[in-house]
């Protein structure tokens, strides 16, 4: 062991190397997979993965999840669940645009009236899960019930958004410098990238940031380890779970603007099994249903790894539906595995098989 | 008449017994024709019984079923499987299938329902094996079936809706001749009784209250928590494959994309309404039981009451927060303490009284 002092002055030139953490770990390995499965797909399939638009659609296509998988991240890491995100999009999308035809809304107030579905239902699900200690899972049950009930109640007919501003506001397209595709023709088609990607970026660094950088971010980390250590820490249990649940709300509501935006039309089928797929989203991504472990850039990878795969398996010819959710399912029981399996290794003994960078600290120390 | 009260407030099947008791209450005062039953003859004329009270049992009879396997999972494992309806679409293909290869006869009948308990039991096994062993967390491992699960159940049917008609079929999804009650609620009730036989006769019911509770008491008592957790599993799987055979029958065709769609959110909402805690440990079977026709009537009631069928879920939704507002631990504890204050303020009026 090294004193204190000497630490300070050489903190720069000898910062002795930490094990990396699970969370770190779990959010490489999915980084890798989805990097690993990209160049492989482009170096076998070639054609439209070698197409930048066909990369910048995964995110056209995905923003809400990704969005709303943010949400999900947080509530995970406090030990949570939610799965009224894609019950919550539905109802976004179904209210805005009855509003905007029917109402003569205005973009502004149909914005609003987004943030306000989500906070209502995070307010719905943070009281009765911090407060009056239900069990999350029930809650958020009843909360997608209530909303893919309320859309049907709202409006039985799917609707479609004829609103002038607001499709003004659905066009709009933001162009890549730089990245773009030679078409049949011959004419360059630069890569544009829709209004809602940027809004699932700056999501995912805003919660990246509190998740990292903030104090409700680390609290949040220490309720899901181990919310009873937490509790004798002084921190205050309830109101980091109440708020958790109150930011996936809210993330829950902008994910159904930008679904909206994305498909301009409001429909009681809409995000069908977005719930589920927040769920594997952020279990591919490193996120532990225990709590205490996760990370929403891993989240975000995790998305683009099962919607990869998706276009993996269309790619090489099995068009038929069944096939992508049997490979949705192989995949999820691979990382599954092998969390369950690095975590187990990590935790136990089998750590000489580990290289060293892999051995947690704790049993570094001791053994030293 | 305090401790009578105490012992209800405390019993576990205290609020669903409640809740039950205003659904029925609300019916009556609506129409109070509600819970009649008529006699009636039936298409292939037999007599049988008709009315709300009997499609409530009738209709909860596969949820109620797949409950008890849930019941189980729950207590055993400190989470719920969401992949039961899933393998029931993969039951159910594995039931039809046998039966379109061959000549629908009892003993072929036996042996679809046999095979499709099997397969049932394998797959739930799958998931047994992952949450046992590898220690992943219910609800993750059956993630992967519940999204594959329906696309399996595609692949043995060959991608089409095959139908299978029989009197027999009709007799098992229906009535049996003779007899004016529903088979589903004649099943249902033959399987409780054995799944009580079960519990009573063997430590099953105590064990795997055992290892929710405590997984290292458990070990350290010589009962080990994976064989336990498997049983669970198996026993679910056969739950699985009875609810997905009656289902197959009652409507003669099965179809892997809406054979019990959402049923497992309805089960599990059934275990919960029932008092059992979603974390594990102590359960009570009947509760579940009960909560699956408590969900049931709901819906029945919601209904007659002419709500559209895809409104049903937010009205369905309303009722449940408020069960489970009522049954959640905190709201419970501040019922019980303000009952407490008002009784003992009474009982000391009344000691004051006599010492006056």
């Amino acid at each position: 062991m090294k004193k204190g002092k000497d630490l300070l002055t050489e903190k720069r030139r000898k910062k002795p190397r930490e094990a990396i953490s699970n969370t770190n770990l779990l959010m490489t390995i999915t980084i890798c997979t989805f990097i690993g499965m990209y160049m492989i797909a482009m170096f076998v399939w070639g054609g439209g993965f070698l197409n930048p638009q066909q990369f910048l659609d995964l995110f056209n296509n995905n923003a809400f999840l990704i969005i709303i998988a943010c949400g999900l991240t947080m509530i995970m890491i406090s030990g949570g669940i939610d799965i009224s995100g894609g019950g919550v999009t539905a109802l976004v999308t179904m209210a805005c645009v009855v509003y905007l035809e029917d109402h003569g809304g205005t973009v502004a107030g149909s914005i609003f009236m987004a943030l306000g579905i989500g906070l209502f239902f995070g307010l719905l699900h943070g009281i009765l899960v911090a407060y009056l200690e239900i069990q999350p899972f029930i809650v958020t049950l009843a909360g997608m019930f209530f909303a893919r009930g309320m859309v049907t109640i709202v409006s039985i007919a799917p609707r479609t958004a004829s609103h002038e501003a607001f499709l003004n506001l659905k066009q709009m397209r933001i162009t890549i410098p730089g990245l773009g595709y030679y078409g049949k023709t011959g004419i360059f088609i630069p890569a544009q990238i829709e209004l809602g990607v940027v809004i699932a970026l700056i999501v995912v660094i805003a919660v990246a940031i509190i998740l990292k950088w903030t104090r409700f971010g680390r609290n949040l980390y220490a309720v899901g380890g181990n919310s009873h250590s937490a509790l004798t820490l002084g921190i205050n249990v309830k109101r980091t779970k109440f708020y958790a649940y109150l930011f996936a709300g809210i993330l829950s509501g902008i994910g159904g603007y930008v679904y909206l935006l994305h498909t301009g039309a409001g429909d009681a089928a809409n995000a069908t099994q977005a719930e589920m797929q927040a769920i594997a989203s952020n279990i591919i991504g490193g996120t532990l249903l225990t709590g205490g472990v996760g990370n929403v850039i891993g989240t975000l990878f995790g998305t683009l790894s099962l919607k990869t795969i998706t276009n993996i398996v269309i790619a090489s010819g099995l068009t038929k539906p069944y096939y992508q959710s049997i490979t949705t399912g192989l995949m999820l029981c691979f990382f599954i595995l092998l969390q369950s399996v690095i975590l187990a290794v990590r935790e136990k003994g089998a750590i000489e098989l580990l290289p060293e960078w892999l051995r947690p600290g704790k049993k570094d120390k001791g053994q030293g | 008449m305090g401790s009578l009260f105490k012992k209800l407030t405390r019993s576990q099947l205290a609020i669903p017994l409640f809740a039950l008791f205003l659904i029925v209450i609300f019916n009556l005062i609506r129409d109070p024709e509600f819970f009649s039953i008529a006699i009636a003859t039936n298409n292939d004329g037999n007599t049988v019984l008709t009315g709300n009270l009997i499609s409530i049992f009738n209709g909860a009879s596969a949820v109620a079923i797949l409950s008890i396997g849930m019941t189980l999972i729950t207590s055993s494992c400190k989470g719920q499987d969401i992949s039961v309806a899933a393998m029931a679409a993969i039951a159910g293909s594995v039931f039809v299938s046998v039966l379109r290869s061959n000549e629908i006869t009892i003993p072929v009948i036996l042996l679809a329902f046999f095979l499709s308990c099997v397969v049932a039991a394998l797959f739930s096994l799958f998931n047994g094996v992952l949450v046992a062993v590898f220690k992943i967390q219910p609800m993750i491992a059956t993630l992967i079936l519940f999204s594959a699960g329906r696309s399996i159940a595609y692949w043995i049917n060959g991608g089409a809706t095959p139908t299978v008609s029989s009197p027999l079929l009709t007799s098992i999804g229906g009535f049996i001749p003779g007899i004016p009650i529903p088979t589903p609620i004649i099943i249902m009730v033959v399987f409780l009784i054995l799944i009580t036989i079960v519990l009573r006769l063997t430590n099953l019911g105590l064990y795997t209250q055992v290892v929710g509770i405590s997984e290292r008491t458990a070990h350290m008592n010589g009962i080990s928590p994976v064989r336990i957790k498997l049983i669970a599993f198996i026993i679910s799987g056969v739950c699985v494959a009875t609810a997905g055979c009656i289902t197959v029958c009652r409507i003669g065709l099965i179809n892997h994309e809406t054979l019990l769609l959402d049923a497992e959110m309805d089960v599990i909402l059934s275990v919960a309404i029932g008092g059992n805690a979603l974390s594990g440990g102590k359960f009570n079977i009947y509760g579940s039981v009960i909560g699956a026709y408590i969900i049931q009537a709901l819906t029945v009631t919601l209904y007659a009451m002419k709500v559209p069928s895809a409104a049903v879920k937010a009205y369905k939704a309303i009722v449940i927060i408020v069960i489970v507002v009522f049954s959640s631990p905190v709201v419970k504890d501040f019922v019980f303490r303000t009952y407490k204050k008002l009784f003992k303020k009474q009982a000391e009026k009344e000691v004051q009284a006599k010492a006056a």
